[in-house]
Order: structure tokens, then sequence, then C-alpha cells
């Protein structure tokens, strides 16, 4: 909402500078954003009259014009032919800064010699003086505009650009703003009771309104003038609608708009004569009535949505745009003026349905309330009749079903003190609401408080609690801290975990990225996730685009772009990983959103360094990285093999925790490393933290350090190619005593037969009672040895 | 006697200065110092010695031995200081070359935020929730007072999920703020309450440098006996106190919001300017940071809470500002981006 300061101050004075209202005004939430000083650059710029205008002797289109300035009188080549002798014009002298009409861009103005005779300054139009868009013709100014004084003094104001919550339509008017100045300002608001002559035929006579859905339109006022003259509105209101950002149109629809603004009360005129059967009905539009609004285009309705109607057709789409075809035209001589109040929810309904959003349906939908139509209607007869002229039909129609009568809030001073914190007296609170024009019935223990019927937004006592606290000043409440006890704590430690893990795999070198949890169908298809085979991916009803319409139902898709990404510009080793949440459909419920972590690694094997190039990555780094993490973790993790279609077929694991497959680690399969572009190793991992997280206790209990030393043995086996480490290690680690087995060398190839492969381990026999003998550890490798031979075949290398 | 001493000191001294290594010393040590040495019989036959000449043997012996025992040290000290020297020599390398890597890992900026405002609630009696991201209509919005056709639904615009519910009326979609998660809390959770949420939030908007569609908030919520407004203005400017530094000067303004009445928006003078007006906070010299206010009693109400007897804040925090303040990022979508040429910044 832009409001002129001029304007404003025809209803208020505030007390205080520009400065501290727009400050007093953004503190109590109506906040000032851009103010735009209009002349703010004119300097030399001076009121001028007209006293000849002669024809330039070398052009025809050209006239030299000589303009009275007060104390001198200057000559200037000009192109308008409409200017007459006696205009007032705004003049500027050389050196003055104004705008090219045709560019845009500020320039200061030169002397100049046009068509061999010098102008000695410039008479400018609108544009050039950056009023409007206005370029052809030389602004106009009104009669009664003082020659020789500077256009600033005349002409210039300041625009405050309100930035106004949804929940005070009151305050996209400039009376609304000039209440809310007044009581930030403590000075008395004026607003004059609009009078006017009504000599004309009664009204009732001539228009009968018929309100068919009472649901949806509340009230309908509608007044009556004839004998009208259309034409152009006075400078005066066509400089305050531009500086409101409003094109002038003509003097009725002008007037509308002036009083929408200055009342914040949308007002339609229709042409009379295009009202068919001298009636208005409000009724719901038909489904699928075709409706050509005044931007001239046509519109499908449904039956949900309000128009107003004649005996034949709609001519406005209530609330949000008339009608093409009942809108004044320049031959118009009546005008029927409707002041309405329609259904807030009704209205944005139909706006959000058609696109289409006016300065009425704006209004409306945020709630005006239905008292304002009359004094609006009231006061936009009374301008029309003077920039229009003709009758008002005596009286004006009110048709008001949804009619309520004010209720009074009770509030006491002790819910003030409760709510903010800081006591204010009873006195002082009713000054304040009454200063916003709330009316104040004071009891023993309470106020009685009924709001003013422009207030849409007050319905309850909190609501009261907030005018005291903006008026007086959010400042005033103090600055204390939460003083009870700290409530019980019932930590979902998944925050915790998630912690815990992202710490980790930095620590490994890992870089987190966070990418959107919306994606493509391409792109979930590349990354071929298991989630593919069972349920479809959640898809947006509204997707703004391809690549944002699905929720993922993994991390790999992102990461994998991700990393493809950072590969055309990085070298060497890569590790990025996102910790986010993947969304599992559920029927008839919310999604499924387990926290999951996501990691990739690769290493192009190509950085030139001097200490060596670097190892391509493979699937033992993954595995790694998984294994420390679950240690670091203390989570106890199987490894078992996997059937991931995204993976390596045979170079990757399933990672289990408790018998239940949480994750995948591996390498990336060739075919998705190709469909992503990725050209070197990589390995990735995905586990589901949420299904860790039971088991992920920090409840870990003290294990005593062994006093008595241990007994380490290496012994290398000769096993059949695919036995697996697991295999022999589940067999080893299960006798007593052994408190650790590591395998540090697995070799084929000659000596060992070609079916052969050779492992190495090492074993650490440990006991927590006492230091073990030769002879003890020798029988327990015998018993090993034998159960290896026995169970995989294995015999002892050398 | 006494001559040959001196001479063997003066021997033994000129020949330890021309040694330059450990077994030329060692041999000097046994020739000189040890068993069978000339000074050592010496020392051993002072008894045989007339009583008159023994003192002054005894002496001159014990001066002697004392002078090449301490030369001996020293020359040992000499030596092993140069051979030190010598290895280090050999052993030198250019220091100048880089280390080994490592690679280096790195927090996401965005999470970075998450905890740092984490820790400062929970040192507060906070504690951490999490709420759904995809959720339904009622708990984004009718149960924050947003009705169907509520005008502020405009300013969050939504990105609806294609779901069929057996609930029928009720629609999902993706949360729109971290908000939606009070109710919850609410309907949940034994009072009275203190929690902060963070996470991500959807808008259905196009992406430009100061728009995604994804973005995070952290969402807070206080309800017990006695709050008040006082309570929240204290609770928020401790937290910018320790987010944006002691000095920094703290707002509080009127401002809507549904869920909320009275309602607050927090601002922090400009980073910049320091209130005297920049580009960065468009010439206002302050940076709104948060929204907050006292729950609207609807809220508590429909979530069960009895608002006669308990009182109730709530904040709200757009958590990418906070980093692109700090460190003067100007384009919200680098975030997402997942360059490592961004992340590693920071
Ligand atoms: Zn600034």
């Amino acid at each position: 909402m832009k409001v002129p300061l001029k304007w404003l101050q025809e209803y208020v004075a505030p007390s205080v500078p520009e400065d501290d209202l727009a400050s007093k005004l953004t503190m109590a939430g109506i906040e000032v954003g851009e103010r735009q000083a209009i002349g703010g650059s004119w300097e030399k710029i001076v009121v001028g009259q007209l006293v000849s205008v002669e024809p330039h002797p070398n052009a025809d289109r050209l006239k030299l014009v000589t303009v009275d300035l007060g104390t001198e009188q200057l000559t200037v080549v000009c192109g308008d032919p409409t200017l007459k002798l006696g205009d007032k014009v705004p003049f500027a002298h050389v050196g003055a800064t104004l705008i090219d009409g045709r560019s845009g861009e500020q320039f200061h103005l030169k002397s100049a010699k046009i068509r061999g005779i010098a102008s000695q300054g410039m008479l400018c139009s609108e544009k050039e003086l950056g009023i409007s868009d206005s370029h052809e013709v030389i602004m106009v100014l009104p009669a009664e505009a003082p020659v020789g004084v500077p256009l600033a003094d005349y002409l210039g104001d300041t625009v405050f650009d309100l930035d106004v919550t949804p929940n005070r339509p009151d305050c996209l008017s400039v009376i609304g703003i000039a209440r809310e100045a007044a009581a930030l300002t403590g000075q008395p608001i004026k607003i004059n009771e609009p009078v006017y002559n009504e000599g004309g035929t009664p009204i009732e006579r001539q228009v009968a309104i018929e309100i068919k859905a009472p649901d949806l339109c509340s009230r309908y006022c509608a007044g009556l003038i004839t004998g009208i003259k259309i034409a152009e509105s006075p400078p005066w209101l066509q400089q305050r609608l531009l500086a409101c950002g409003m094109r002038p149109i003509n003097n009725i629809v002008d007037v509308s708009n002036y009083v929408m603004l200055e009342y914040g009360q949308p007002l339609h005129a229709f042409d009379y004569n295009q009202i068919r059967g001298q009636k208005i009905i409000v009724r719901r539009a038909n489904s699928d009535e075709i409706f050509v609004t005044l931007d001239g285009v046509e519109r499908k309705l449904s039956q949900d949505m309000l128009v107003i109607a004649d005996e034949q057709r709609a001519v406005a789409l209530a609330g949000v745009m008339g009608g093409l075809d009942s809108e004044v035209s320049p031959n118009t001589t009546a005008i029927l003026l409707e002041s309405a109040n329609f259904n807030p929810a009704n209205i944005h309904h139909t706006s959000r349905l058609l696109w289409l959003t006016s300065e009425a349906s704006m209004r409306y939908e945020r709630g005006i309330r239905p008292e304002l139509a009359v004094p609006a209607l009231k006061r936009a007869i009374q301008l029309m009749l003077q920039m229009a002229g003709g009758e008002a039909a005596a009286g004006f129609i009110d048709v008001y079903p949804g009619r309520q009568e004010p209720t009074p809030i009770l509030l006491s001073p002790e819910l003030v003190t409760q709510l903010l914190g800081v006591e204010f007296s009873p006195d002082q609170i009713v000054t304040v609401l009454t200063s916003l024009g709330f009316n104040c019935e004071r009891s023993a223990s309470e106020i009685r408080v009924t709001p003013p019927y422009w207030r849409s937004d007050i319905t309850i006592a909190a609501d009261l609690v907030e005018e005291v606290a903006r008026i007086i000043g959010y400042d005033r409440i103090p600055l204390t801290m939460l003083s009870r006890p700290i409530p019980k704590q019932d930590p979902k430690p998944i925050f915790r975990l998630k912690q815990q893990v992202m710490h980790s795999l930095v620590g490994y070198g890992f870089q987190e990225i966070i990418c959107f949890s919306l994606t493509s169908r391409e792109a979930l298809n590349k990354a071929q996730t298991r989630a593919d085979d069972d349920k479809p991916p959640l898809r947006l009803s509204n997707p703004m685009t391809t690549e944002q319409e699905f929720l993922r139902p993994s991390l790999r898709a992102s990461i994998l772009t991700a990393l493809a990404a950072n590969q055309r510009h990085e070298e060497g080793v890569i590790r990025l990983f996102e910790v986010g949440r993947v969304y599992l459909a559920r029927p008839g419920d919310l999604p499924e959103e387990p926290e999951m972590v996501c990691g990739v690694m690769s290493g192009a094997g190509s950085k030139k360094s001097w200490h060596g190039e670097d190892r391509p990555v493979d699937f033992y780094d993954g595995k790694g990285v998984v294994e420390a993490l679950f240690q670091q973790l203390g989570v106890a993790a199987k490894f078992e093999k996997g059937q991931d279609n995204g993976l390596h077929p045979t170079r990757q694991v399933a990672i289990a925790v408790n018998g239940q497959t949480i994750g995948v680690v591996g390498e990336l399969h060739p075919e998705v490393a190709q469909a992503f572009e990725i050209s070197v190793p990589t390995c990735l991992f995905e586990i589901d933290l949420s299904a860790v997280l039971p088991f992920a206790s920090d409840h870990r209990m003290f294990q005593p350090i062994a006093r008595f030393p241990a007994v380490v043995r290496d012994i290398a086996l000769v096993v059949d190619k695919d036995t697996s480490n697991q295999q022999v290690t589940d067999i080893i680690s299960s006798f007593p005593m052994v408190s650790q087995v590591a395998v540090f060398d697995v070799y084929s190839g000659a000596p060992v037969p070609v079916d052969k492969k050779s492992l190495a381990y090492r074993i650490r026999f440990q006991s927590i009672e006492r230091t073990l003998t030769d002879e003890e550890v020798n029988d327990i490798q015998q018993q090993i040895m034998a159960r290896l031979a026995t169970e995989l075949g294995v015999t002892l290398r050398n | 006697m006494l001559q040959q001493l001196e001479e063997l000191k003066s021997n033994a001294l000129q020949e330890l200065a021309s040694i330059a290594d450990a077994a030329g010393l060692e041999s000097w040590r046994v020739r000189y110092l040890g068993k069978k040495s000339a000074l050592n019989a010496v020392l051993r036959g002072i008894s045989c010695l007339p009583l008159n000449d023994r003192r002054a043997v005894g002496t001159l012996a014990n001066q002697t031995k004392a002078a090449l025992e301490d030369g001996l040290q020293q020359k040992e000290l000499a030596l092993r200081e140069f051979d030190l020297a010598a290895i280090a020599g050999r052993e030198a390398v250019d220091i100048t070359l880089p280390g080994r890597p490592l690679p280096v890992g790195g927090i996401h900026p965005i999470t970075r935020t998450i905890y740092e405002i984490c820790d400062i609630f929970t040192s507060m009696g906070f504690q951490v929730v999490e709420g759904p991201e995809v959720e339904w209509d009622y708990y984004n919005f009718e149960a924050l007072n947003i009705p169907e056709e509520h005008a502020a639904r405009d300013t969050m615009a939504t990105s609806w999920v294609d779901a069929e519910t057996e609930r029928g009326e009720r629609h999902m979609l993706l949360r729109t703020h971290t908000t939606a998660v009070d109710p919850r809390v609410l309907e949940t959770m034994e009072l009275p309450i203190r929690v902060v949420t963070a996470g991500k939030v959807y808008r259905y908007e196009a992406s430009d440098a100061t728009h995604t569609p994804m973005f995070h908030q952290l969402d807070g919520l206080a309800v017990d006996k006695g709050i008040t407004m006082a309570d929240l203005k204290g609770t928020l400017y401790e937290f910018a106190r320790r987010f944006f530094g002691e000095e920094r000067r703290v707002r509080f303004r009127c401002d809507y919001f549904p869920f909320v009445e009275p309602g607050v928006e927090m601002a922090i003078e400009c980073l910049v300017c320091r209130g005297a007006g920049c580009r960065l906070c468009g010439n206002s010299g302050w940076l709104e940071i948060l929204g907050a206010g006292m729950t609207h009693p609807g809220v508590l109400e429909r979530a069960g809470v009895d608002s006669q007897v308990y009182t109730s804040f709530a904040f709200g925090i757009g958590l990418e500002r906070l980093p692109m303040l700090r460190h003067g990022i100007d384009d919200i979508r680098l975030f997402f981006g997942s360059d490592l040429r961004f992340l590693r910044q920071f």
C-alpha cells in the first residue's frame, strides 16, 4: 500500500518528523519499506505560465513558447501542439535533472539551439519529471498553481510504501494508516462526513437488488447518479492515483479507485443503461458460465463463484473484476455504484482458481467489514458529483443479510500482564484502545471493549493485548529468562546419532552435501535403486518441473549426480556424504521418512603428486569406512552377500544389524556409473540410520584390560579358492582363549595350487585369569587346525 | 717422578686433541686411563714411595687423572655433536615440499548452523525434536489458524503430494514451515514443554538467487504456566547475543503470523552498515532474523492445552539467511549445488 503523506495529512497531523513516523509505523506492525520522494530531484524546476505561443520560423511542427516565471520571462522551443496560452506548466531551467522520455535515463538539461533558435529551458512531461510514463504531452498544472514557485514545493510529496500484513485490510487505505498514525503520535483524526445533494428520483424506483447467495454476500449497497459527463479527472486526483501506483482512466473509475484507496472499500461503477431489467442479482455462477472480464479475457466460471448479474447475464465477477460490456465508457451518462461486502474465503477461492487478483479481491479476501460499505459509497457519490456532474438519486439501496452486532470482548488488565510480563494500568490500556477507536467500558475488574467497525482482525482478548503492546511499544516489554524448572527431557536420539555419524564421516575425509528431496524420474531410473522394484515413489500433484517431480526414495541419485559434477573440476580423491530423509509411501497414511546416510568415495588415481599417484578406490575402501563407522557407533554389524541392483554384482555386501539388513556398501554397478557419467572406480554406501538407532546405545559396560600377556601366533593356511575369510575366522574365533584373529596376507599363485589360495592369520591367545603356557596354546592351535581341516579342507602352508 | 707425570699429562692431552673418532678415543682411554696405564701404575705404586714423596706424587697423579678424565669427557661430547651434525646433514629434506595429504571432510554450512543454534537453545533447557516433512494440511495450516482460503496461504505456496488418503479431506503436502511440528508436539508431549525442531521445508517456487523450492527452518516452542512475552524477548535476545555477538543491537517489532498473538519480528542491526543503512538491509539498518510471538490460544486449545492455565511462546528462524549474512553468500542455490569449491570454504 502506497500512501502519499500529503494525502495522509488531510486526516491527521502527525506531530513527529517523517523519519519518526516511518519508524513508529514500522515498530507497530506496518512496515515502511521504500520511501519515494516525489520532486526530490526537482531542482531548478518551477511553475511557469504560457504568455505567448508563436510558430517556429524554421519548423512547422515546433512552437516558440514564452513562459512567465514570475521574475522573468524565458522562451523555449516546444513540440506539443496542445499547449494553450495561459496554461501553467513545469518549467525546467538549464542545469535541471530530468528523465529522458525515450530512454528513461537521467540527464542534465543543457542550453541548446533547436532549428536555429536558442531554447532557454524546457517544458516537462510527466515522464520527464518521473511522475508517470506519460510523455506525449507537456504536463499541465492546475490553474491555481502559483507561478514562479519551485515545483517541488507545489507538487512534491513523500510516498510511504507500506507492507501491510494480511490481518489488516483496514490498513490498505489512507484513512486506515491515518488512524494508526493518530494513535501512535497522540493526535486526533478528522474525517468529514460526506455530504451531497440527492435530488433525483428515489433509487428504489430505478433499480432493485436481490441477493440470492447471502452466505457469500453479507451486504450490497448501491447508489445511482444520472446525467453525468465522463471526462478526465482533475490533475490532483490523477496525481494521487499515480503516486499510489494506479493508472487514471476517467473521472468515474478514478473516483471509485480513489475512494477505495481512501477508505479501503472496493467500489464498482456499472453503466446503468447496460443493466438489463434494472435489476442486480447477486448469485452463484452457473456451471461453465462464460464471462468476459473488463481486461478482455473470456473466463469460464463454476458454481462456487459469485457473480453480480442483471436479469440476463453476469455483469461482474463479484469482488474480483467487472465485466467488459457493463463498464463505464466515454458515452456513459448514468452509473450504478456498487459498494458491497463478499465472503473473503470465496473471493480468495475464485481469484486463485482464475489466477486473477485485483486491488478489490486483495481487500475482500483479507476480510473488510460490511460497515464500511455505506461511508465509502457516500464519499464516492460526493466526489463523482463534483467531478462528473449529474444528479444523485434519492437515497441508496442497502441489502444487508449478514448484519452482525459487534461483540464486546472482556479484557482484564491481569491478562495483559500475564501475556506481556509487564504491568500496564487500566488507564493506560483504555487510553491506547480509545486512541485506536475502540469503545471501552470499565468495571471493577475488567474492561468491556468493543472494536471499531473497521477492525476485522480483533476477536479475542489476546488481540487487544497486542494492540496495547504495539502502541505503547514492544520496547517497553523487559527481557527476562524462562524461570521455571527445565521440563522433563524425553530425548529423541536420532538427532545425536546423525551428529555422531556426520562427525565420524568428516573425520574420514568426507564432505557433507545437502541435495533437494525432489528428483526426476530419469535420475531415479539411472540409480536403479531397490525402491523401483517394490513401491513407486511419491509424486507431487503440482510439480514445478520434471526435475522436481518425485520425492526421493533413496539418496543415491542425488549424490551420484553431485559426484559426477564435482569430478569435472576436481582431481583425485572425492568423498561426499549426505544425511537426509527418504520418503517411502504407505497406503492411506503419511509416508515413512527414515533418516539415511549415503556416502560415495572415488579416487581418480590420476592426481599428480610428488608422493606418487593415488590408488584407485575399490570395494575394501568402502567397506573399511563402514566398518570404522559401526565400530565408532558401538554397533555390531555383519556383512552378508548383497543383492543391490545399483552396485557391482560381486563387489558389494549387505550390512546387517541384529539380523536385519539396514544398508549396503560396494562398488558402483558399471551400468549405473555409466549412466551418471562416472568414469573412475567408485564406492557407495547407504545406511538406514533410523533402523540403526535402537542398537546405537551409549550404554557400554567397561571391560577390564587383560593383565596377563597374550601369546601371538601367525599361521599360513592353504584353502580352496572360494572359501571365504569369514568362514575361516568364524571357526578360529569360536575357540576359547582366542581374543583376536586378523588376516594379514592373501596370496594365490605358485607354489600354491591353482584351485587354492593362501590366507595368513595372526591369532592372539589370551586369558583374563592367568598367563597361558606354550603347551596350552599349542593344544588349542592343534584343535583349530583339526576343525579347519575337517570343515573346510584347510592345510598348513609348508 | 713428578716430571714424568707432567710429561705424561702433556703428551696425553696433546694426543687427545688430534683424535677424530670414537675408536681412537677408546684406545686413548685404555692407554692413559686404563688399568694397565702408566698413570694407574703410578697411583698403585704410591704406597711404596718414601713417605716424603707420597703426598706430592699422590696429589699430582690425582690431578693428572682428573685432567685426563675431564679431557676425555669433553672430547666425547665434541665427537657426539660432530656425529649428530653429520647425521643431520645427511638426512636433511626439503621442508618446503607439501606433506602427504589426508582427505579433509567438512560439515555443510546449513548443518553447522543447525547445530550451533540447537546448542544455544539446548543450553536454555530446550530439547531437539523432529517431525515429518510430508505433512497433513491439518498440521501445516489448519491447526495453526490457517484454514482453507486464508490469505496467509498465499505467502506459503504449497507443493501437494499426489496420494490417495483414506482420511478423505485431509490433504498431504510438503510442509511449508517447521511450525507444523508445534501442534504435533502440543498434542503428544507432556506439559511443560520446551522444544526446538529444525529441518527442511518446501515451497512451490522457482529457483533464483534468493529462493529455492527447498530450504531449512528452525522452530522453537515453550509452554508452561506463567510464560510471558518478556520471556520470549529474553530468550531470543540471548540467542541473538550468542549467535551474532555481544555488541549487536536487537529490535523487536510487531508483526503478524496467524498462529501467534501478539506477534513479534526480531531484527538485528545490519551486519554491514551497523544501522546506517545500506543495500543489504534495504537502507533500513536492520536485518529481519526471525518471527515469533505468544502462541495463539486457538492453537493451544485445538491441541488440547488449556490456554487459561498455560501460556506459550513460539519462534521460527529461516536458516539459509544466517550463513548467507555471516559469510556474504549472495546466492542461496549454492547451498544445494553440492559444489566442493563452495562447500570447502566453510
Ligand atoms: Zn545495512
